[in-house]
């Protein structure tokens, strides 16, 4: 079916059954309930959930197909939101040429420093994509700020041109986003019982185009294309020893993947028409990074599961305190409770980030396939497979 | 010229910064031939010694002052240091305002065994795998080392003050006979450099002239030969481990008078560092040091109005600049060994 493969195509029903119902099932609790601060069914996390599978999903077809580890692929992303942006600004509110442009602006930019930090590999390849994204980074806020707006980032302004649009509403206001006259932010609210369940225009745009990336991304892993990046990882002397020259497929994932980065940071402006240069620093990069490790690089849900993780603990688990605790554990005795909610706090609330470390870290020693390797570990053992000699010793760090 | 030897020593200071973590990612590197990514974690683990030796000096109790009163009439309480209790009035006070020198003896042990701690827990199991693997384990390990100091010292900078008798600047343009106030140079920043010589002087004569550093450099360049001659190689380079992590932590510990530490100034140095290190030469040590004073003095010529003005933004990017350049006409760096990283 669209020329997938049976096992590929279930992969693909299942990602857009998740899409398409997640307003629903990310919202399993009742709203005012006391589990409601679990729920990630509101449009914002929702649609950063869908654009960073996208740019996972671009990342990963870098990392996963060919190893070659790119610290600074945060910059595509920012050119990607500013290029969007700046079409805002010019040409109409219409978010589909605002989205083309930034997948078109990215790729060359990608293109260009793709073309020089490839003829390194290895660690030379990570510095090398490091050093261009900070210069971006560094350039974006101080000389390029007439482009980029500097410190402040790229906004809308009223006197913005527009030539296809209107600079400002009959209200005298900025216009939002639209997909021929669709507000990105138009909402449907639905209640049901208890339960409220909110389906955003912007999300489902940005939903739409997650299915389109994946299955683009199912193609690349499964075409000879695909064959030629993995043997790039698996063994790039040999693949040149029998006259191939890897340099042209690794500029290809290279740019494909600018190109996803660019998208999502489009779709990332079309939801809030604003850019700054924040998006391109390092630490973004890293967050991308991150990401597809702990999904599992190389493998096709892996990448999207892990920015969903990502995000989903970026918003949810950073909002539990200590009263949220003290309440959970209000069933212990005085003394027990207080030391638990010590013991747990650090974990979580703004400490967030060092439970993300520890599972990170975790991910990288024993389960270097990410939570795709571990779910398929589980499921192996639940059939009683024999996996011992499928893999030997795969997870186990090398002594 | 005295704007041209200005220039220059306001380079050296973090030059020396740059030059110290990438001596100490360099020894990591040539050694265990792991790609450390939380090196920089470590230069502010040093940092965060000071602070904390700092901290524990000027830890004091309440003592009711009769002579005074405060603005309710009552008699008003002062802290005393335990320090005045012990030592005096005088002494006590030396000995907190030298806080920071004082942490070195303190952050030495420290760090050595942090070092130790980190390279037998975790990037022995390490060795063997690829160099992806090593870059994102120690990420997650300087994530995790940030969290823990942002919980216990909060998210701001801690100002610690150098000693009073290093505070202020002199007029360095005198002794060489410019005009009174041309050049003006922090008393601290000058220690800082002396200070960073000192240590990269005595890590290259301990692995110059003893015993254990010759066989440190014998392992170096061929790790087998020398355990087949019997050599617990792996011990040797644990040690070396420890020593690299001090390396760094000293770095922070006397950067902390420059610039008041907060959690995230490691990673901040790091990527500088390992740009460093890349232009040094992967795995050469006298390519690191280099590098790291040519790149600190580059930086800061780069930053005069002059350069500014004429070259927008170069004052943001020289570095890298100045790397990408070296990576694709040099691809060993400045001075790197043949076979060192070359797939």
């Amino acid at each position: 079916m669209l020329g997938l493969e049976k096992k590929d195509f279930r992969l693909l029903l299942v990602v857009i059954g998740l899409t398409l119902f997640a307003p629903i099932i990310l919202n399993p609790f009742p709203a005012g309930s006391e589990m409601a601060q679990f729920n990630a069914g509101y449009p914002d996390l929702m649609q950063r959930f869908v654009i960073f599978g996208i740019f996972a999903i671009g990342f990963n077809i870098l990392f996963g197909l060919t190893g070659y580890l790119s610290f600074g692929h945060a910059a595509f992303l920012g050119v990607g939101s500013y290029s969007a942006v700046w079409m805002f600004k010019l040409l109409s509110m219409n978010v589909l040429p605002a989205i083309i442009l930034s997948v078109i602006i990215a790729g060359l930019f990608s293109l260009l420093i793709g073309f020089i930090s490839l003829r390194r590999s290895g660690i030379y390849f990570s510095i090398l994509t490091l050093a261009f994204a900070q210069m971006s980074f560094a350039l974006a806020y101080s000389v390029l700020t007439p482009i980029t707006g500097g410190e402040t980032g790229l906004q809308l302004a009223l006197d913005d041109p527009r030539i296809l649009g209107a600079s400002q509403t009959a209200s005298g206001n900025i216009p939002v986003p639209s997909l021929f006259g669709l507000e990105m932010r138009a909402s449907y609210e639905m209640a049901v019982g208890a339960w409220s369940f909110t389906f955003n225009a912007g999300y489902y745009l940005a939903a739409i185009i997650l299915v389109l990336a994946f299955y683009l991304a199912i193609r690349i892993f499964r075409s000879p294309f695909g064959m030629m990046l993995r043997a790039i990882k698996s063994n790039q002397t040999r693949m040149s020893y029998t006259g191939l020259n890897a340099r042209p497929y690794t500029l290809a994932a290279f740019v494909i993947s600018g190109m996803y980065a660019g998208l999502a940071g489009g779709l990332m402006a079309s939801m809030d028409p604003l850019a700054g240069a924040e998006r391109m620093q390092w630490t973004a990069s890293g967050e991308v990074v991150l990401m597809t490790i702990l999904g599992g690089a190389g493998t096709l849900i892996g990448p999207v599961l892990g920015a969903g993780m990502i995000k989903y603990f970026e918003n949810i688990f950073s909002k539990i305190n200590s009263q949220v605790l003290h309440e959970w554990f209000g069933f212990l005795p005085d003394g027990l409770e207080d030391f638990v909610v010590t013991l747990i706090y650090p974990f979580v609330g703004k400490g967030w980030h060092l439970t993300l470390g520890i599972v990170f870290m975790l991910v990288v020693i024993f389960l270097p396939g990410g939570l795709v390797q571990g779910g398929q570990k589980i499921l192996a053992t639940l059939r009683r497979k024999k996996t011992d000699d499928a893999n030997p010793g795969a997870t186990k760090p090398a002594e | 010229m005295d704007q041209f030897i200005l220039q220059i020593l306001n380079g050296l200071d973090k030059g020396s910064a740059y030059a110290l973590i990438a001596l100490g990612l360099t020894l990591i590197f040539g050694t265990l031939g792991v790609v450390n990514f939380a090196h920089g974690a470590l230069f502010m683990l040093g940092a965060f010694c000071a602070v904390t030796v700092s901290k524990l000096l000027s830890l004091s109790h309440k003592v009711v002052d009769d002579t005074r009163t405060d603005f309710l009439g009552n008699p008003m309480q002062v802290d005393v240091p335990y320090l005045h209790d012990w030592f005096g009035a005088a002494t006590g006070d030396t000995i907190i305002d030298w806080a920071v020198p004082i942490s070195i003896i303190f952050a030495i042990p420290v760090m050595v065994c942090i070092g130790f701690i980190m390279e037998r827990g975790l990037i022995k199991h390490f060795y063997k795998r690829p160099h992806a693997d090593q870059i994102l384990v120690t990420f997650g390990l300087a994530i995790v080392i940030q969290e823990v100091i942002k919980y216990y010292y909060g998210a701001n900078p801690i100002p610690t003050p150098a000693p009073s008798a290093f505070k202020g600047s002199f007029d360095f343009g005198v002794l060489i006979g410019f005009d009174v106030n041309a050049i003006i140079y922090p008393y601290w920043r000058l220690v800082y450099f002396f200070f960073s010589l000192v240590v990269i002087g005595a890590v290259f004569a301990f692995l110059q002239f003893t015993t254990f550093g010759m066989v440190v450099r014998a392992g170096m360049a061929d790790r087998e030969t020398v355990g087949l001659l019997g050599i617990d190689i792996d011990k040797r380079f644990t040690v070396m481990f420890g020593i690299a992590a001090a390396v760094a932590g000293l770095a922070g510990v006397m950067y902390v008078p420059i610039n008041p530490p907060n959690y995230h100034m490691g990673m901040d140095f790091l990527v500088l560092s390992f740009v460093v290190v890349v232009v040094g030469g992967m795995g050469s040590l006298p390519g690191a040091v280099a590098a790291g004073f040519l790149l600190g003095i580059l930086e800061s010529f780069a930053s005069t109005s002059w350069a500014v003005s004429n070259l927008p933004g170069i004052n943001q990017v020289i570095i890298y600049l100045v790397a990408i350049i070296i990576l694709l006409t040099r691809p060993r760096g400045l001075m790197g060994r043949k076979g060192v990283m070359e797939e």
